[in-house]
């Protein structure tokens, strides 16, 4: 199954590409002068995230490095318990929705402290896995577009992580222990 | 609702790398991410600008049309507001099957591309719309098959087992996404999160500006005699 995905992402793509031009000129497209009209695009979208970023990574950057996280977690600590979500992963799973980076590290180190098929280790891992850093995302995508109300983007999103997190301790502790 | 979470981001960094002595590190990190910022955005010209490219001649060829068309009814429960015709559907189409196959490198510029294909439809510039909510909804939430940051990361500390996450991921990975989209369409009708009162607010602000490329039918009609706040300094645009 795995072997099959992943044999599937790899030719994905350039298969499009070829059947997308090869198409396009049987339709009597441009094709070249049509893609580089297009792709002038792509510089003004790339330069036009450049501001959104840098505020919101500054920020968590600044975050991370204070020692903040460590309070948080301690608020957040005694609920998230209760419905079952283990200490030492909490960290982890509030990272994950700041800065993808920051929780790929906490990851290698709790794989490295408890092992990869702990339970420690395996909620971890389906944690980081199944869900995107709400933070970095919505500023990536709403900063192209130059929109900064964000109404209940952010809420949600991080509902959302908070599912996953709550849904990767119930299914490991299901499948495995 | 950004503006606080960003101003709380840096009130407590600073207080707590006051408190815990790290305030060097807070400073260091402050120069780092900045350029980290910059370096994600121009290592993201070259992929944009090809896949940009692709959707145009997709476009001119009427792929998009007929693709729009095929996925229509699963986008009219989540999008009710995007018209069946309109080049979103392609774009967010495009977005969530990379998404799925796992392919992120084309995920992002395709992503951007159906932002930006939504804000067509967005009768204002800077207020987001439920549909471009629900895009980000779904994008957070993440709708991939194979985690493969996850099991690279395991597979560097052990190799035996790397892979097992992959079922328990798609089941999580699904109730996340539920539970996004749940929240989005609830979150929608409730309160200052509303359209219409965020629209309202940002008229009595006199921060609201209207979108010049909005394509759609139903634009804003503002008070008379409404002045915007930016009208003078936001010539200096990016």
């Amino acid at each position: 199954m795995t072997a099959v995905l992943e044999t599937i992402s790899i030719w994905a793509i350039p298969v499009v590409v070829a059947a997308v031009c090869l198409y396009a000129i049987c339709k009597k497209v441009p094709v070249y002068s049509v893609f580089t009209e297009g792709a002038k695009e792509g510089f003004s979208t790339a330069v036009m995230i450049i501001p959104y970023l840098t505020a919101m990574l500054c920020a968590i950057g600044m975050f991370r490095a204070s020692g903040g996280m460590d309070w948080l977690c301690s608020i957040l600590d005694p609920i998230t318990s209760l419905i079952g979500i283990p200490g030492d992963v909490l960290p982890m799973g509030i990272m994950r929705s700041f800065s993808g980076g920051g929780a790929e590290g906490m990851l290698v180190d709790l794989l490295e402290t408890f092992g990869t098929q702990s339970q420690i280790g395996r909620i971890a891992s389906v944690a980081l896995g199944s869900t995107e850093t709400t933070f970095y995302v919505v500023a990536v995508y709403f900063g192209s577009v130059g929109v900064s109300n964000t109404r209940h983007a952010i809420a949600a999103g991080l509902l959302g992580d908070l599912a996953s997190l709550i849904a990767s301790a119930v299914i490991v502790n299901i499948m495995w222990f | 609702m950004m503006n606080y979470i960003w101003v709380a981001f840096v009130v407590v960094a600073v207080i707590a790398g006051g408190v815990t002595g790290n305030m060097e590190g807070v400073l260091n990190n402050l120069f780092d991410f900045a350029s980290t910022a910059v370096d994600i955005a121009l290592g993201l010209i070259g992929i944009m600008a090809f896949f940009c490219g692709l959707m145009k001649v997709m476009e001119r060829s009427g792929l998009c049309e007929k693709l729009g068309k095929a996925i229509a009814p699963a986008m009219r429960l989540l999008f009710p507001e995007v018209p069946a015709d309109h080049p979103a559907n392609s774009a967010m189409a495009l977005y969530f099957a990379a998404n799925i196959l796992g392919i992120g490198n084309a995920a992002t510029p395709f992503g951007l591309k159906a932002m930006q294909e939504l804000q067509t439809l967005n009768p204002t510039k800077s207020i987001a719309t439920n549909a471009q909510c629900m895009l980000m909804a779904i994008s957070t939430t993440s709708i991939t098959l194979i985690p493969i940051t996850a099991i690279s990361l395991r597979a560097g500390v052990q190799t035996a087992g790397a892979a097992e996450i992959i079922a328990p991921v798609i089941i999580a990975t699904t109730i996340s996404t539920v539970t996004g989209v749940f929240f989005t369409i609830l979150f929608q009708k409730m309160g200052g999160w509303k359209w219409e009162n965020a629209v309202a607010k940002e008229i009595a602000a006199g921060t609201l500006e209207i979108n010049e490329n909005y394509i759609g039918d139903n634009p804003i009609v503002l008070p008379e005699g409404y002045k915007s706040v930016n009208s003078d300094d936001k010539k200096a645009s990016w």
